[in-house]
């Protein structure tokens, strides 16, 4: 019964919401969200934890039913064609949510089954195969490491050969290795059109996506292409390097109004808002001539870290689209 | 593909159906529990329960009126322990109602009683009592010889007092029907059954079925195309098998311990025994439609079964109950269940007699699936 759906899809936008709101008893955790993803892109969904990431995802995907808003996916709607969607879309869950007694061959068939699926045992076959778990397919699931659990899960969720991949932190703790397998199997998905939504923490993996939804307390903040999402904060930066960075760092920290301080190894990057402040303090650290400051191009790493750390006090912040 | 598929596919019920035998499988502990369970409350249940009963329904068989019937009625009346509820004329229409379980006390009057009596001749009265309950019986049997005595007494008084002699003037005469020798455990054993397959079915049900949500498991399984009824068919049936096992090891251990009878139609049992099983796991499913944990689930199955145990009959005589007991004895399955089963295993009751035990567990079954897969969330919320 892999029937094919006839694709109805409006346009080649694969995701449409609009307002969409999700109240947990008093708490507004999710608030009049917006999004538009193309077909076939590779969007970012970052945000710190508890602003409303997994909920998002669970009302596009009908596990949760939105207290206000609609939206579209797949060019179904979300709340009445739930099932229709469901048949479409692997959602990996950011929790382990396969059946820990049951092997991992077991879980993958069962998957299979779920969705319908004709050839299941070359599917599954070849989901080992592709895990590179041929030995252990009579593992329970349970048994596995976390990040083997979380590269299983992947796979059952992609077992049906989803129009849409709704994919919340895919990689938490998986090896540098296989997230980089990972991201060269979503690249290749895109390429064929499947569309991705991929929530994360890490930058390097921010980076690889088309594009990027930063949300905080429920409200989304930024979302545009990765490169341009640094200029959109208008962050200036300087790279210090020298001796004793500690202690600059603990110095400049105390300072009033420097801004942003994050140390990179070797490097301290002093990033801010507002351009001609930074600018007058670094005259006057070079006038110490103890460090080298360098000013560059704020990058997305920088962006994201002050992103979270004003989030707390950030809110008149308004979305840019 | 066709509407019907939307809402139910065989292959994702099977799907869930797989699932569950192969957990059921891995779960050693519970698989075990399943067994032992059964046979250990066998064990420390089978040996005697003392109850004092009241309000047992009473029939008088008589074939001509007499002051003597008159002043019996009066004396049952003001008795707590039975209710009178009519006479007969016939020995048929007695079994009738003994054996349909309308009366459990039947006192027959001889003819020419009250002559015998004024003649100084010492009658025979028979008093049989459905011993099936035989804690009921046994209650019965020692309260009627003090109410015949106490209504012989008074209507023996003026004219007739010469009469009244003691011992009583007449000799009553005992009948235990359907459990000759008084046994407890005969009747123990079916009511044990009807409520270990209760606690068992509710129990395994509503924690299987909220461990899903607890694992966090659902979340994978309700992202698929599944439906409630998928869900709810392919994680039931599994425990009627189970619900299979435990029946059998306990009427074998029961007939070897206790050389418990089945003297009627295994039909009838089987029937009635595949209801009671499905109305019980539908109850669990409920069950896990309001509780969020596996300890939650637990609770509330001990819950359910507490009346079960206490209003079915199993532990007091159902005649026994005050009324709004009684109610509520009514809406549990294991009321009907016991019934049933005491008729078929104990009287050799055959489906006539059973069909409306059955009729009221299949009424209670479908307003428990009915609230259940209302309460079925096919979402996170
Ligand atoms: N079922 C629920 N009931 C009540 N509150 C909830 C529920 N699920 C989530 N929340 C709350 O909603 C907020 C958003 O949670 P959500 O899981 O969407 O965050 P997130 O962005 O995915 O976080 P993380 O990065 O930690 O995964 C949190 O404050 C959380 O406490
Ligand atoms: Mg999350």
């Amino acid at each position: 019964m892999a029937e094919q759906v006839p694709e109805k899809v409006a346009g080649e936008v694969a995701i449409s919401v609009t307002g969409l709101t999700k109240i947990f008893g008093t708490r507004k955790v999710v608030d009049g969200f917006d999004m538009q993803v193309g077909k076939g892109a590779i969007y970012g969904f970052l945000g710190p934890n508890g602003s409303g990431k997994t909920t998002t995802i669970r009302m596009m995907c009908g596990l949760l039913t939105p207290d206000g808003g609609a939206g579209q996916c797949l060019g179904l709607d979300i709340v009445r064609d739930s099932r229709e969607i469901k048949k479409r879309v692997g959602y990996m869950t950011q929790k382990f949510s396969l059946y820990e007694d049951l092997t991992i061959a077991e879980n993958l068939d069962f998957t299979a089954r779920m969705f319908g699926m004709k050839n299941r045992k070359a599917l599954v076959a070849e989901a080992v195969r592709d895990l590179g778990l041929e030995g252990r397919a009579g593992q329970l699931a349970g048994t596995l490491s976390g990040g083997w659990k979380q590269r299983l899960a992947l796979a059952a969720c992609m077992i049906h050969s989803p129009d849409l991949l709704l994919l919340d932190e895919p990689t938490a703790g998986v090896d540098p290795k296989a997230r980089r397998d990972f991201w060269d199997e979503i690249r290749k998905l895109a390429a064929r059109g499947v569309t991705v939504l991929v929530s994360t923490h890490y930058m390097d993996e921010a980076v690889q996506c088309d594009h990027i939804a930063y949300i905080a307390y429920g409200k989304k903040l930024i979302d545009g292409a990765a490169r341009d999402i640094p200029g959109q904060i208008g962050l200036s930066t300087y790279v210090v390097t020298g001796p004793d960075l500690s202690e600059l760092e603990a110095r400049l920290e105390a300072e009033d109004g420097t801004g942003q301080v994050i140390r990179f190894g070797a490097e301290l990057h002093v990033s801010g808002t507002d351009k001609a402040a930074l600018d007058a303090l670094a005259e006057v650290e070079r006038a110490r001539g103890t460090h080298e400051w360098v000013a560059k191009r704020a990058g997305l790493e920088e962006a994201f870290i002050y992103l979270m750390a004003g989030a707390k006090d950030n809110f008149m912040l308004e979305p840019v689209s | 593909m066709s509407r019907l598929a939307n809402i139910f596919a065989w292959s994702r019920f099977y799907a869930v159906l797989v699932k569950e035998f192969i957990q059921m499988r891995r779960d050693r502990v519970t698989f075990g529990m399943m067994i032992g369970v059964p046979l250990m409350q066998l064990l420390l249940f089978g040996y005697a329960i003392d109850t004092d009963p009241h309000n047992l329904p009473t029939l008088i068989e008589v074939a001509d009126e007499s002051p003597v019937v008159r002043s019996l009625t009066a004396a049952m009346d003001t008795s707590d322990y039975f209710d009178f509820i009519g006479i007969v004329t016939s020995e048929a229409a007695s079994d009738e109602a003994l054996k349909d379980g309308t009366a459990s006390v039947i006192l027959t009057i001889p003819p020419g009683f009250e002559a015998d009596l004024i003649r100084g001749v010492t009658p025979e009265l028979l008093l049989t009592v459905d011993a099936s309950d035989p804690v009921a019986a046994g209650g019965a049997i020692g309260a009627m010889s003090g109410v015949v005595e106490t209504a012989i007494g008074q209507s023996l008084n003026g004219p007739l007092s010469f009469a009244a002699k003691s011992p009583a003037p007449f000799d009553l005469v005992i009948h235990r029907a359907f459990n000759p020798s008084g046994e407890t455990s005969l009747n123990i054993v079916p009511g044990l059954l009807a409520v270990i397959l209760s606690m068992t079915m509710v129990l395994i049900t509503a924690v299987a079925i909220v461990r899903e949500s607890e694992k966090g498991t659902m979340e994978s399984l309700i992202a698929t195309p599944v439906t409630p009824s998928e869900v709810m068919l392919g994680k039931i049936l599994p425990y009627v098998f189970v619900g299979y096992v435990q029946t059998a090891v306990f009427l074998l251990a029961a007939r070897a311990l206790f050389s418990v009878p089945f003297s009627g139609s295994f039909l009838a049992f089987f029937l009635g025994f595949n209801l009671y099983i499905i109305v019980n796991l539908a109850i669990g499913f409920l069950v896990s439609t309001v509780a969020r944990t596996q300890m939650q689930a637990m609770q509330l199955s001990f819950f359910t079964i507490l009346p079960t145990i206490l209003l079915s009959g199993f532990m007091f005589p159902f005649a026994a109950m005050p009324g709004w007991a009684q109610a509520i004895g009514t809406a549990i399955p294991a009321t009907h269940f016991l019934r049933l089963v005491r008729k078929v295993m104990l009287k050799g009751g055959g489906l006539a007699e059973v069909t409306q035990d059955m009729a009221a567990i299949a009424v209670i079954l479908l307003v428990v699936v009915a609230v259940a897969l209302k309460r079925y969330r096919q979402t996170l919320d």
